[in-house]
């Protein structure tokens, strides 16, 4: 059971890494947030989510911070361009994370207003307050709030 | 749209050895050809910094920061690799801040002034249109960074082109005077589109490698789109002009020594500052 004694030893490094908020999002981990592609007993594998993503360099310090604090300074580092970062790695709990944050999660059907749930919205803006999210106002609560973009 | 006459260089600028085009060699290429990515995005990516708190609107004020932000994330990565295949040294900011002028290779169309909102959604709208193009292919290069930066980055790059085509919908088809100010800025802007799909020595090396792209291949879905966009807009294309070519191998307009004057001062005046 190479697989589960894999999981067994990285486990761990897992829980670690899922304590690591997004440092614009914070209710929401880098490992919710699909930037963690992999573990292995001597690396993380990590990749940004946008080319300009001024969040990607702080990122990356908070996890080498939570890795050193938890006694893992051997674990190394690595980013991985390729393949591209998806909003579709965004998980379940992230994605209801951002949602009771009051930021919609992406989606490629009809915008959800996160505060009164009502799907009457509309963009103001393509582009938010960080590259990842446009800004939409709901028509029912009269609300704006920031839409993850579908990416 | 017309179709402008093919670019014929003087043999004095293509020859091998000449000074414009030393004799091509594959690391010194890639070099070469990663500088033009790199320096478009970047040199765009800081033009479009100058519109930072003076937009028409806080929204546009967002949108233009966050795709010179794209931009520079991407000149961040294709001038770091094209250091590293140098391979003397010299980092992505080290490329960014301590050329001079002569040896930044990026097209004539980023390095124009702003002038007005329409002028600067003109130019945004006819460079990642091309952009957009490019990278599509450009995920197909045989260089393992060119094609992931290329993966990542023709996502954002189509949000862009989106962005700025329906602007120039929105003010084509708009007021009188928004009209009047998109129309400008695209006759403006026109001029510096032929360089885009110029195929020199280089280009054409790099694209017979599978590295780069076959830019002239590009142009008819390039006027295809640009077009459309047009046609939605109410506007006519602007009449072609004698195109004016020469920044891939470092000739430039005034602009570019102004532009740089202010980006590498810091870096220039206080050499190897950390904060």
């Amino acid at each position: 059971m190479v697989a589960a004694a894999r999981l067994d030893e990285t486990a761990p490094v897992w829980t670690v890494l899922d304590e690591v908020a997004d440092p614009e999002i914070p209710v929401i981990s880098v490992v919710e947030l699909g930037i963690v592609r992999s573990v292995e007993p001597d690396r993380v594998v990590i990749t940004p989510t946008y080319t300009g993503c001024p969040a990607t360099q702080v990122i990356e310090r908070d996890i080498r911070d939570a890795l050193d604090a938890a006694g893992y300074r051997n674990v190394r580092i690595e980013t991985a361009l390729a393949p591209a970062w998806t909003t579709d790695w965004i998980t379940p709990e992230g994605r209801a994370k951002l949602r009771a944050y009051g930021i919609a999660p992406p989606t490629r059907s009809a915008v959800e207003c996160p505060q009164c749930g009502s799907a009457d919205t509309e963009e103001i803006s393509r582009f938010g307050s960080t590259p990842c999210k446009a800004l939409w106002r709901c028509r029912s609560c009269a609300e704006p709030f920031d839409l993850f973009k579908c990416h | 749209m017309a179709s402008l006459p093919p670019i014929d260089l003087p043999s004095s600028a293509t020859g091998a050895g000449a000074f414009d085009s030393p004799a091509l060699e594959e690391g010194p290429a890639l070099f070469e050809y990663l500088l033009r990515l790199g320096d478009d995005s970047l040199i765009l990516g800081q033009r479009l910094g100058e519109w930072c708190g003076h937009a028409p609107s806080v929204e546009v004020d967002l949108s233009l920061a966050n795709i010179a932000l794209d931009l520079i994330g991407q000149a961040t990565h294709f001038l770091g690799r094209a250091g590293e295949i140098e391979g003397k040294g010299r980092d992505g900011d080290a490329l960014a801040f301590r050329r001079d002028v002569l040896d930044y290779r990026n097209c004539w169309l980023v390095e124009q002034p702003n002038g007005d909102f329409g002028r600067t959604m003109a130019r945004q709208f006819l460079f990642s249109t091309w952009q957009k193009l490019l990278l599509r292919k450009l995920t197909g290069s045989a260089d393992e960074l060119i094609a992931s930066v290329a993966g990542k980055a023709v996502k954002e790059v189509t949000y862009h082109q989106e962005l700025a085509a329906e602007w120039v919908i929105r003010l084509g088809d708009g007021t009188e005077e928004s009209r009047r100010r998109i129309g400008d800025g695209l006759a403006w802007n026109w001029r510096f589109v032929p360089e885009l799909f110029e195929m020199d020595d280089l280009a054409t090396f790099m694209a017979e490698r599978g590295i780069g792209a076959d830019l002239a291949a590009l142009r008819p879905d390039y006027d295809a789109l640009v077009s459309a966009v047009l046609a939605e807009a109410t506007l006519e294309p602007p009449p072609d002009q004698r195109p004016i070519l020469g920044g891939r191998r470092g000739h430039h307009s005034e602009h570019l020594g102004h532009l740089l004057a202010v980006m590498q001062f810091l870096p220039r005046t206080y050499p190897d500052a950390k904060w």
